[in-house]
């Protein structure tokens, strides 16, 4: 089975880096990405993402679901986009050259493919990174580095214990799943959308009603422990900053601050090259 | 030094007292036993102790209870923690870390210490309880008995004066609740600090000396007293707790039990020439039953299967290697070994939930490789260990229809059926009671009729009795036994040997994903060579034949269990 929210320990450089340093260059990354439509901007932050993905050891197969996942999602962003606004590229960069036309008074135009470029090279400049953060910082390490920046430990725990509870909730609903099967219910497309609705719930109402039990005898487990004792706490896996931490997270806030620069002096988001 | 003075207890839920009227002192350094069937209040004495009770489960306390010389109802359950560790049943759910080094540093990160410091304490507990080496294990990755070991490290590392353990062999296989049994005598020993565990397999627990035990009934101390004076006494019999095997066998054979004789150990019993004679008549006049010749309603035939981890693609686990026996129509069948030994993926291949990679299995002459999963089921019905994973209808009637419906059924037949199912399984009072007002016995009862109304000749049963008190895990056993005897074939898999040598007429004996051993359960329970690759446990009854000076130890077993078998159908 597969997981969503899969660590994937390897030995390089960027797991090194602390979960804190990770979680304020994916901060700044991603608000580099999103402030500006320069296209050049754009263009630079994929290339660069893919030689970090490189530098991470993390192989293509090991997170396949997710690219697939993060892929089908844009597709469709894009489909949308181009169906409901055809002329919103136009709009955008303030000129029209049409190429040919659609239905009613819309036009096929440079702007918009333009603007697809720029919106698929948007989903290239975050998606690795984000996949990157996720595969490569341990749960525990990044609640640690929630709480680091300023996230209250509690919330940043129950953060870290949700995810390291997905796998065994998944386990769960397969063996369920599958005793159901076993007693007639039909969870294939062979049945139609109302039964299966009502057989997901054979599966689920066990589901939940498991998972709170187990939130019960953590919670006991836990303020059995002091958890909660103190407004702070320190943490196992919590490591001091070394100079690739310091480096790292100026190099991405520099990103940032370029991506910023660029909107000044193009004197908006948004950057079309004349054609 | 821990001090119960007229303490009463009632959860404001409930209508009476859990506790009533508790007086008992537990000294420093003092290890005592509390026994008592399920609902007796044991557990919610535990949980005084330890803070949980009033502080998270809501209740009115009456009289005083003081740890340490302070009154609990003053305390705070994180000052509590600082004095009492507990180990909870479920080491499991306990594991709050990602990692082991994670969970056993949890309560010091709670405390702010230092991560330089907090790496040092938690190499030098790891080395106390033994798990240094898995230091960077998930919990995934090791297994029960190190989880029990990690939890115990989790709260060692406050440096408590006082360790409450709340059942801990409930989840373990015989051998490696001996460790855990022996690891807890040891860590008493070493650092003198005063032990409480609450358990109901009593013989398994007196594997190391106690100093007292404590036996609860209905929310009272019925008895505060030593092992030995306990054991000569009748009160385990009335209150529900079974009795050490070599006990129960001397007992049959007429041997008085006396504080004198040393009791509490098979090791440290001493007989007299007059009792070994009275054992040797015994063993003499008690008749074995002739097994009857059965056919083969399944035969497993070289079935292999290898799990196939997609993460990374590395991790490949051959969890079957050419398994094969056979499964007699109208037999129960006990598949025991130790926990990852292959018993649940069997099953789990026999019911379709796994694909195997080779191997048949034929079922009354037919080959069941194509069959669907639900097919499998109308043949072999499964029936998972806990009860509430598998209900998911409020009423008790619904859910046991729940199948038939499913299988498009007349309603006039589905009530039919579902109501003599109900009658059988003793449930038809109940029929329009909510699931949720039932005890965990009488769910387990509603998860086996909801398999048994769609009529299986065979039904396999992972660990039915986990978990149990002996009262409810006779009342399950006796319950699987009626079915038995109406010509269901039952295949029971546990790592219980009591459950096996007392009601199932053959084991199959898993280890490292093989069959190692396919024979009667008393041949089994005393194949020493056997017993030690499948992480068992002899039975006291083989040293109790030696003792006397029996060398047919298996003959002796064997006519222990006929006897046995007579006492509890009359």
């Amino acid at each position: 089975m597969t997981n969503i929210f899969n660590y994937i320990d390897r030995k390089s450089p960027i797991h090194n880096l602390t979960g804190a340093t990770k979680f304020v260059c994916l901060l700044l990354w991603s608000f580099a990405a999103m402030v500006t439509f320069d296209t050049k901007i754009l263009a630079l932050l994929p290339v660069v993402s893919f030689i970090l993905f490189g530098l991470s050891k993390i192989k293509l197969k090991d997170i396949s679901f997710l690219l697939v996942f993060t892929l089908v999602f844009m597709v469709m962003n894009n489909v949308l986009v181009f169906l409901f606004s055809p002329m919103h590229g136009t709009e955008l960069y303030g000129s029209c050259t049409e190429i040919c036309k659609l239905w009613g008074n819309n036009y096929l135009t440079v702007e918009q493919l333009w603007y697809h470029l720029n919106l698929v090279l948007k989903y290239f400049s975050t998606m690795p990174i984000v996949i990157l953060f996720i595969s490569t910082t341990e749960p525990s390490e990044f609640a640690a580095s929630l709480n680091k920046i300023g996230v209250k430990y509690t919330i940043a725990y129950a953060v870290s214990l949700a995810l390291r509870y997905i796998p065994d909730v998944q386990r769960e609903y397969h063996e369920i799943s599958l005793a159901q099967q076993a007693r007639g219910i039909e969870m294939s497309s062979k049945e139609n959308i109302v039964k299966r609705l009502k057989s997901a719930s054979a599966i689920l109402i066990p589901l939940v009603l498991q998972s709170l039990e187990r939130i019960d005898v953590i919670t006991n487990a836990m303020e059995l422990r002091g958890f909660g004792k103190n407004r702070k706490r320190t943490w196992y896996r919590s490591r001091k900053f070394t100079k690739a931490d310091i480096i790292s997270m100026i190099f991405c806030g520099a990103l940032l601050l370029l991506s910023i620069g660029m909107n000044i002096y193009n004197g908006s988001r948004f950057w079309m090259p004349h054609f | 030094m821990i001090k119960f003075e007229h303490f009463s207890f009632k959860y404001t839920a409930q209508a009476d007292y859990t506790l009533r009227d508790i007086n008992l002192t537990i000294n420093d350094g003092e290890k005592v036993l509390i026994i008592g069937p399920s609902g007796c209040g044991k557990s919610t004495l535990l949980n005084c102790i330890n803070g949980l009770v009033p502080f998270s489960y809501d209740g009115t306390i009456e009289g005083s209870l003081t740890v340490d010389g302070k009154e609990t109802k003053d305390l705070s359950i994180f000052e509590l923690s600082k004095i009492v560790g507990t180990v909870l049943q479920d080491s499991d759910a306990q594991f709050v870390g990602l990692t082991v080094a994670e969970d056993i540093a949890f309560a010091l990160e709670n405390d702010c210490i230092p991560t330089e410091e907090l790496k040092r304490r938690v190499k030098e507990i790891a080395k106390l309880v033994n798990i240094e080496s898995h230091l960077e294990h998930a919990p995934t990755d090791i297994s029960g008995g190190q989880k029990q070991r990690v939890s115990l490290a989790g709260v060692m590392i406050d440096d408590v004066k006082v360790l409450l353990f709340d059942e801990p062999l409930a989840n373990l296989d015989p051998e490696t609740g001996k460790t855990a049994i022996e690891l807890i005598d040891s860590i008493h020993k070493d650092t003198g600090v005063t032990e409480i565990i609450i358990e109901h397999r009593l013989e398994d627990v007196l594997w190391r000396d106690v100093d007292r035990i404590v036996l609860m009934g209905d929310g009272k101390i019925v008895l505060d007293t030593t092992p030995d004076e306990l054991l000569s006494s009748d009160a385990l019999i009335k209150h529900g707790i079974r009795e050490p095997l070599y006990i129960t066998a001397l007992k049959y054979a007429g041997v008085e039990i006396t504080p004198s004789m040393l009791p509490h150990s098979i090791d440290t019993i001493t007989l007299t020439d007059e009792d070994i004679a009275k054992v040797k008549e015994w063993y003499l006049k008690t008749e074995t039953e002739k097994e009857e010749e059965k056919e083969v309603l399944l035969q497993v035939r070289d079935i292999d299967f290898t799990y196939k981890n997609d993460r990374n693609g590395a991790s490949v686990h051959h969890a079957l290697d050419h398994i094969s026996f056979d499964v007699m129509k109208g037999e129960l069948l006990a598949i025991v070994g130790r926990n990852g030994a292959g018993k649940s993926t069997f099953s789990k291949a026999l019911c379709g939930f796994e694909r195997i990679d080779s191997g048949k299995f034929i079922f009354k002459g037919e080959d069941m490789a194509p069959l669907s999963i639900k097919e499998r089921a109308d043949r072999i019905g499964y029936v998972m260990q806990n009860p509430n994973q598998m209900i998911s209808k409020v009423q008790i009637f619904d859910e046991v229809a729940l199948g038939l419906r499913t299988r498009n059924v007349p309603e006039d037949e589905v009530e039919r059926r579902v109501n003599d199912t109900l009658k059988i399984c003793g449930l038809w009072e109940f029929r329009n009671w909510p699931v949720s007002a039932l005890s965990y016995g009488q769910k387990k009862r509603v998860t086996i009729a909801s398999i048994l109304v769609l009529e299986p000749e065979m039904i396999i049963l992972d660990e039915p009795t986990a978990g149990q008190d002996y009262y409810h895990y006779t009342e399950i056993m006796n319950f699987l036994e009626e079915i038995n005897s109406r010509g269901v074939t039952i295949v029971l898999i546990t790592h219980d040997m009591h459950l096996m040598l007392e009601y199932a007429t053959r084991g199959i004996v898993f280890a490292d994903s093989k069959v190692i051993k396919d024979s009667t359960s008393y041949d089994i329970l005393t194949d020493r060579d056997v017993i030690s690759r499948a992480s068992l446990k002899e039975t006291s009854l083989y040293n109790l034949a030696l003792k006397c000076g029996l060398n047919d130890t298996k003959g002796f077993v064997e006519h222990f269990i006929s006897f046995e078998r007579r006492v509890r159908n009359d």
